[in-house]
């Protein structure tokens, strides 16, 4: 067999690959304003780039959008034991497939969303949330020159589309190498994202530092993972695993390291336990419009990506992993409940509740329910898309409040500073109470439809101790979220107390669209959970 | 061959200590690209032993998305050294619950 390779005269004739353009489009037409955005950034004058950069930004992913609910209609219908829509693409490298198209749209949505945070100008005095020039030591004169000269980093938008783009392939990827270099894409320009605030820098570099060193950490293992499958099923195309795993074909041992060190990489990426230490940490640390989009986007392309790896190519193999995730799931929502309850810092206390909410999707994970053909049941992968969406959602909005809680210092997230916040700016900190109940799921909201999802997938998969596990976590986390909602409406203000700042049309269209989803996808869920259930099941 | 998956594992373990126990955070990155030398190591042979060309493919992704990690980690590193005098990840502890 290697004696094949011995000379060059011997190898096969290299074809060009296929490529449906068409089927791709959404993560060409990303990919393509990314690079056009680099190009702006080296040829435009610098007065009007920041204006330029943001509108592109905006109508690329408008138009992605809408190329992708033209996709997603227009999914090839497969016939099997259960409803499967799309293909295999690019040479098997991307599988365009229902869930996939779902996650694009709302990686679209949560993207759209993050690029008018970004945009935001008015809370800084006209300038973005974004340090001037990071090359400048805080405190230095050249800062404050930049400062002067009123100097901005337009190179966001286009790292912002580069992670974006990076998280759609991570969301479809059909093979593990490709799924490596989508996490890398995702990863690098967030890694870098983080460290541009424009107050508080030193913690927002501590943060990008701490984000680069432990996700390059974690990704390797998730590659070392992928050479453990690759040496034993010989393939990466995760329909080749799949057939490797189930007819049992290598080692036992090495099947089982495989499975675990791509879960590391995989779980590092969702925030689960015991691989959440950076979470708060960079969470609180990067400009809240980063949080907003990596809590996000993330969350969600990392999802899909486990749910892929797990349900399709370990899918023959479930009985070795599904205790370790359970596991991994109970301490998850657990830690990430109780902890929560002790944070003083609103955006530490946000990336604990995304903490607990990853170990909710786990508990739909698990449960692994992959529907029968006549079930009208909601199965796991469903019931994750539509948690995403509702978390994701809320999660933006939450993080757009806290863009606007200020003191002279920029933002103002001690929770004591929030005391009274009710009476100054009903509107705002009604939304905020929003997000609370919707995160801590109570009904009327989209986290409880979303929750209910959840559960009752973990429950058809044969759960239900787990579930009940679940609901009493969300009864202790509960009290969490309505401590900040009596802290926020029923105790007086401490001192001054915070201002709190007008926003531009940006900021209001994020909180209004956050709103009327949060409610709306509580009060009428339907649609939503329809589109979610025909998304079907990964194809391989 | 058996070997040379030996000897990946024991670079990659000897990174992964190397990222644990040392301060400075330049080390701690030429740990990780050890990690990711061991693996692409572990590529190379499995291909071989396999008997098809993905793993040396993979090798060359590797090197790639490693070449343009050094890119963005020496940047942070040399912001946050410009910023404290020090790359040590210890004195790096703003961020605290």
């Amino acid at each position: 067999m290697i004696a094949t390779f011995s000379s060059a005269t011997d190898l096969p004739p290299i074809s060009a690959p296929d490529i449906e353009y068409s089927l791709l489009a959404p993560v060409f037409i990303i990919a393509g304003v990314a690079v056009l955005g680099v190009i702006v950034e080296a040829f435009w004058p610098r007065s009007s780039r920041f204006l330029v950069q943001a509108g592109l930004a905006v109508v690329g992913i408008v138009a992605a959008f809408a190329d992708t609910i033209w996709v997603f209609t227009d999914l090839d219908k497969l016939d099997g034991s259960r409803l499967a829509r799309g293909q295999v693409a690019a040479e098997g490298a991307l599988a365009v497939d229902g869930p996939g198209v779902f996650a694009w749209g709302i990686l679209l949505i949560f993207g759209f969303l993050s690029m008018l945070l970004f945009a935001e100008r008015r809370l800084e005095g006209g300038l973005s949330g974004f340090t001037g020039r990071a090359a400048d030591a805080p405190g230095s004169a050249s800062e404050a020159e930049a400062i002067k000269h009123r100097v901005e980093h337009t190179e966001v938008f286009p790292l912002a589309l580069f992670a974006l783009v990076g998280m759609m392939l991570f969301a479809t990827s059909n093979d593990l190498l490709t799924m490596f270099v989508a996490l890398e894409v995702l990863s690098l320009p967030l890694y870098l994202l983080c460290g541009l605030a424009r107050r508080r820098r030193l913690m927002s570099q501590e943060a990008a530092l701490k984000y680069f060193l432990l996700g390059a950490f974690s990704s390797v293992f998730f590659l070392y993972g992928i050479a453990l499958t690759y040496g034993y099923a010989g393939s990466f195309r995760l329909s080749d695993i799949d057939v490797a795993v189930t007819n049992r074909t290598g080692g036992e041992n090495m099947l089982l390291a495989a499975t675990a060190l791509m879960a590391v990489g995989l779980l590092f990426k969702i925030g689960a336990v015991p691989f959440h230490t950076w979470t708060p940490d960079v969470y609180q640390g990067a400009p809240t419009p980063v949080t907003a989009f990596m809590a996000a986007g993330t969350k969600a392309a990392a999802f899909l990506a486990l749910l892929r790896v797990f349900f399709v190519a370990f899918g023959g193999s479930s009985w070795d992993w599904r205790p370790i995730i359970v596991a991994v799931a109970i301490i998850t929502m657990f830690l990430g409940a109780v902890v929560s309850i002790s944070q003083t810092d609103v955006k530490r206390m946000l990336a604990y509740s995304s903490i607990a909410h990853a170990g909710f999707l786990l508990v739909g994970f698990v449960g692994a329910y992959a529907g029968a053909k006549d079930s009208s049941r909601i199965t796991s992968t469903s019931s994750i898309l539509f948690y995403l969406t509702v978390y994701g959602v809320s999660s933006i909005g939450a993080f757009a409040v806290v863009t606007l809680v200020r003191d002279s210092g920029g933002e103002t997230t001690h929770l004591s500073k929030w005391a009274g916040l009710g009476k100054t700016s009903p509107v705002l900190a009604g939304s905020f109470a929003l997000f609370m109940l919707s995160f801590a799921g109570i009904p009327l909201t989209g986290g409880f439809i979303g929750k209910w999802t959840v559960f009752s997938a973990a429950w058809s998969g044969g759960f239900w101790w787990l579930v009940v596990i679940g609901v009493l976590v969300s009864a202790l986390a509960a009290y969490f979220y309505v401590r900040v909602i009596v802290l926020m409406f029923f105790t007086e203000p401490v001192g001054e107390g915070p201002t709190v700042a007008v926003p531009s049309v940006l900021t209001t269209t994020v909180l209004a669209v956050a709103v009327i989803a949060t409610l709306g996808l509580g009060i009428i869920p339907g649609p939503l959970l329809d589109l979610a259930q025909h998304a079907g099941a990964f194809v391989r | 061959m058996n070997e040379y998956i030996t000897l990946s594992l024991i670079l990659f373990t000897i990174g992964s200590v190397g990222v644990l126990v040392r301060r400075n955070a330049i080390v701690v990155f030429m740990c990780i690209e050890l990690m990711l030398n061991a693996t692409n190591l572990a590529f190379v042979s499995f291909s071989r032993q396999n008997g098809n060309l993905d793993g040396q493919v993979a090798a060359f992704f590797v090197m790639v998305v490693a070449a343009a990690e050094v890119v963005v980690g020496l940047s942070i590193i040399v912001s946050i050294y410009r910023a404290r005098r020090s790359a040590s990840v210890d004195e790096a502890s703003l961020l605290k619950s």
